[in-house]
């Protein structure tokens, strides 16, 4: 891995996205739309929105960076360009981590705008600072890329690649907690809910947007969060092959 | 009078099988690329070309065979720098301008800006760097291609049918720059699967269906069947082949 390399494929994937204001201003806007859609159909139920609006603030980034990330390297992988980089001086690490430090800071940038809206125009409570949770949003958005990274080798066509966000998003979604508190699922449910990466990373949103001490439920969310983007991060690079079929 | 010894070959090829799923790609080749020089790599569309080329560059998983590539076997990391490749698809960014494709395969070489623009000329598109690749001609993005595998002057070019859907003028150009390459000292393998090209060659390599029919010279292959066309001379090497000796 180097330096200049990987600078040089962040500035890359940076110039490319440039090249597409549309996507940036879907990827700034969309998601506090969404929020302030969501406060209007809580209209009056305060805590509901609390409930579930200041914990999505840190989850959109994690569902779209899934998305852009795992077209981005679907082109990279049937344009050619994947292969070419593979017969130049280039580490699979530069490629990742020059996709993590692009995707990354767009996060920010979103994670930015989605915690304004809903912390300070919308009144969502962060009892331990709205920072922590776009700190929060920006880590599940590199966890979202890495498993984007991930699904985007199982996927032939953009529109397989599309359908990978319902098929291993929604239904970390749905078991995550969010809508529905996980110790009042079946049973199995709940067990399966343990093994999916969202739950933590709703957890410790949760945590971090209601009144009360983090603790130590906090640290084991980050760590198993942390982990989980590393072990995918590590596997993404498996499926980028040098020699193919 | 002493007989200097010969430049070792670019590339030795030894037994070379491809098998992709059912289909035997590549049987038993074996072949000596001269250094130096340019060598035409001709045949029909689907008879192995590229297959042979990828092996060559080290990314194809191949099932059997040696190949040594500049003293190294082929897709050795040490071998990145100094071997330069280009798909027959362009394999460049479509979003991007010409010069920041350039600009980002150039940084990865570490080459410096005045090195992109000499080479942004030998490809003629001076006057193009600020256009987006994509919205230029088939014939300029294939250009685009061909001028980030010479960014870093390799010592080896594996240019998959570089003149594909070019006009006459500019594949005129493009195989007299091949020829001031080749006097500089870099090796070429062009494929091709129009003959009249083979008349640009020093070395030909005839191949038919996964296998090596002919490593011969446009000349010995003109005296060897009587025929001044290279093409009807292909097709006179392909019958002879066919009969039962």
């Amino acid at each position: 891995m180097s330096i200049r390399a990987t600078g040089a494929t962040a500035r890359r994937v940076l110039l490319q996205i440039r090249r597409d204001p549309r996507t940036i201003a879907l990827l700034l806007v969309v998601p506090a739309g969404l929020l302030v859609l969501l406060y209007f159909i809580f209209d009056g139920q305060e805590a509901t929105f609390q409930k579930i609006g200041a914990p999505l603030c840190g989850l959109f980034p994690f569902i779209v960076m899934f998305l852009i990330t795992s077209i981005a390297m679907l082109r990279e992988r049937t344009s050619g360009t994947l292969e070419r980089l593979m017969t130049m001086p280039l580490g699979k690490a530069d490629v990742l981590f020059g996709y993590g430090i692009a995707f990354g800071l767009l996060a920010a940038l979103q994670a930015i705008v989605v915690c304004s809206v809903g912390f300070v125009a919308l009144g969502l409570d962060s009892p331990h600072g709205a920072w922590l949770v776009g700190l929060l949003a920006i880590g599940n958005a590199v966890l979202g890329m890495a498993l984007g990274l991930l699904a985007s080798a199982f996927a032939r066509t953009e529109f397989q690649a599309v359908q990978f966000m319902p098929a291993f998003i929604f239904p970390q979604l749905l078991l995550c907690g969010l809508f529905v508190a996980r110790d009042s699922m079946a049973p199995a449910l709940d067990t399966i809910s343990y093994a999916l990466p969202l739950t933590y990373a709703y957890d410790a949103l949760a945590l971090v947007t209601e009144p009360g001490d983090l603790g130590g439920d906090f640290a084991v969310d980050v760590l198993v969060v942390a982990g989980a983007t590393i072990a995918s991060l590590g596997l993404g690079a498996l499926t980028l092959r040098r020699r193919t079929e | 009078m002493a007989t200097d010894q010969p430049a070792p070959p670019a590339i030795a090829i030894r037994d070379l099988d491809v098998v992709r799923g059912d289909n035997h790609v590549l049987h038993g080749v074996s072949l000596e690329v001269p250094a130096g020089k340019i060598t035409g790599l001709l045949g029909p569309s689907g008879c192995g070309k590229s297959t042979l080329m990828r092996s060559i560059v080290g990314v194809q998983i191949v099932g059997g065979g040696e190949i040594e590539v500049l003293g190294a076997a082929a897709g050795s990391p040490e071998l990145r720098p100094r071997v330069g490749y280009v798909t027959q698809a362009p394999s460049v960014y479509g979003d991007l301008s010409v010069a920041e494709n350039l600009g980002y395969f150039g940084s990865l070489y570490g080459v410096g800006s005045d090195r992109i623009a000499t080479t942004i000329g030998t490809v003629g598109l001076r006057g193009f760097e600020g256009r987006i690749t994509g919205t230029l001609s088939g014939g300029q993005r294939s250009r685009v291609s061909l001028a980030t595998a010479l960014l870093n002057d390799p010592d080896l070019l594996v240019l998959d049918e570089p003149t594909v859907g070019l006009d006459p003028v500019l594949r005129d150009e493009l195989w007299r720059t091949f020829g001031e390459l080749a006097k500089a000292g870099t090796t070429l393998l062009v494929s091709s699967h129009v003959m009249d090209e083979a008349g640009e060659c020093d070395e030909l390599l005839l191949m038919r269906e996964g296998r090596l029919l002919r490593q011969t010279t446009p000349a010995a292959l003109r005296e060897e069947t009587g025929q001044q066309d290279l093409g009807k001379a292909f097709l006179t090497v392909i019958e002879r082949s066919e009969q039962p000796s």
